[in-house]
């Protein structure tokens, strides 16, 4: 029987569509099961309904030590026990930790950001017009903004950005085995575990500095504890985004008069729109999200049961035509904000309005600035990072 | 008991569970005019409880994509005078 299951993750086709195996799934069956590098059999839920009904479940787990629980791969199953931060928590623990950070994302605070994110991009492509060309974007561009900004926010010094780019990157990388996932995750924790200890014994305006007196100083928090959130905001808030600029970059390359009404507009609503367009479209989180049966439910008329894996594929169910009608066209004027690209349910992204700043002030700017900008290969010569759990391009060629 | 009747058409009342909430921002930016969130833990609070029709349409997408169903809606038709 299991012989015959789909191996999930499954390869993309078409750069910027889901597995044409996962939208069969949508449309034959309501829950199926699929199998995992390791053998296990979780059930997957491919319809936005389904989604979003299971992943604000209380029900369901997010605890990554529950025996059934569907990691997707060696590496991160073997990480995974090495470091945990409050994503692998349920509640109440998941919220006492999330809510020591829920003010540091929240919508006012990143709004005024704005204008040195702004700044930041302005630099950017200063730097990128003055160099050679053709150019990487991933290199020049995509990946400094959101890691600048992180790091600035947290209190990271971005002088090691090669350092934590390097550890992110063996991170993500679905082929990492067991070892070298836990070696890479111990060498950024010690990193972070020594930047806590500066940040207490001199605090700065960040983050880090923060969780260090108000945790770490009155025993409210493990220097570990501290460490696990530094690697979660730190990993999650550069790599995500950065990944978003760059495919959507080569997406609306693609998509010329949907390129155009981005650059053409003035309208901060039509490009925050097309921001949730592009994160509905192109799903970068593309490996779904995981949880475990707390006890038997029922889900689309199937009996899960209690201790079983559940993925909730979210890429396939932001193309399900009931909530998106025509889901597979890229449409900047489409209402889209009810995707589940961040996740559903308590877990969703805690830094999506940081992600939804960053990204509207690069999508508003860049295409300006560079109004000759195109690809210097073609799209499908481009190295697609089918082997990665947060999907994107490797690199990115670009002229003007 | 809140009384509507000063508004015509449909009323609406809105709860906030803040216990649920998990500080995604989605209402705020759903319905800037309606709902906001607390500084010291970016925890959503409501700056009017009982919004004009005009703001109903925000609203009802708010409630509808918060992460945590913690925005709970009351809408009556009848008061109209």
């Amino acid at each position: 029987m299991t012989e015959t299951l789909p191996a999930f993750p499954m390869a993309r086709q078409c750069p910027f569509d889901p597995p044409p195996e996962l939208d069969r799934m949508q449309h034959e069956a309501r829950i199926s099961r699929v199998k995992l590098w390791d053998g296990s059999t979780p059930w997957i839920l491919t319809r936005y309904d389904d989604v979003r009904d299971m992943l604000k479940d209380p029900r369901v787990s997010s605890n990554s030590d529950l025996p059934g629980y569907p990691h997707i791969s060696e590496g991160a199953a073997a990480r995974r026990n090495r470091a945990k931060s409050f994503i692998n928590l349920d509640d109440p623990d998941h919220a006492a930790q999330r809510r020591l950070l829920t003010s540091d994302f929240m919508v006012k605070k990143m709004e005024a950001l704005r204008p040195r994110i702004q700044q930041i991009v302005d630099g950017l492509i200063d730097d990128l017009l003055a160099g050679p060309k053709p150019a990487d974007l991933v290199e020049a561009f995509a990946l400094p903004v959101p890691s600048m900004v992180i790091c600035e926010l947290l209190g990271v010094p971005y002088a090691d950005r090669d350092f934590f780019h390097r550890i992110s990157r063996t991170i993500v990388a679905r082929g990492t085995g067991a070892a070298e996932s836990v070696a890479a995750t111990e060498e950024l924790l010690g990193y972070l575990g020594d930047l806590v200890d500066k940040k207490q014994s001199a605090p700065a305006d960040d983050v880090l500095s923060r969780l260090a007196v108000e945790q770490l100083g009155t025993g409210a928090m493990t220097r570990e504890q501290v460490a696990n959130m530094g690697l979660l905001l730190l990993v999650a808030g550069h790599e995500t985004t950065a990944n978003m600029i760059a495919l959507g970059t080569a997406a609306l390359l693609e998509n010329p008069a949907q390129l155009a009404m981005v650059r053409g507009t003035d309208d901060p609503k039509l490009i925050a729109n097309a921001v949730e367009e592009l994160l509905r479209y192109l799903n970068i989180t593309h490996t779904g999200r995981r949880r475990v049966a707390l006890e038997d439910i029922e889900i689309g008329g199937q009996l899960i049961r209690e201790g079983e894996g559940i993925i909730a594929a979210n890429d396939i169910a932001n193309r399900d035509e009931s909530a998106f009608p025509d889901a597979d066209s890229l449409d900047v004027h489409r209402k889209a904000r009810h995707h589940v690209a961040f996740g559903y349910g308590v877990h969703q992204c805690l830094g999506q309005p940081l992600a939804r700043v960053e990204l509207q002030v690069v999508y508003s700017t860049l295409y300006r600035r560079i109004p000759t900008l195109a690809l210097a290969k073609p799209v499908e010569e481009l190295d697609f990072k089918h082997d990665m759990a947060v999907y994107g391009v490797h690199s990115l060629p670009v002229t003007w | 008991m809140k009384d509507y009747s000063e508004k015509a058409g449909v009323a609406m009342k809105i709860m906030i569970d803040q216990h649920k909430c998990v500080g995604s921002g989605q209402c705020v930016l759903a319905a800037p005019d309606v709902f906001d969130q607390r500084d010291e833990d970016g925890i959503a609070v409501l700056l009017q409880d009982n919004p004009g029709e005009e703001l109903h349409r925000e609203v009802r997408e708010a409630a509808q994509i918060c992460p945590a169903v913690a925005i709970a809606l009351v809408e009556s038709a009848e008061i109209t005078r």
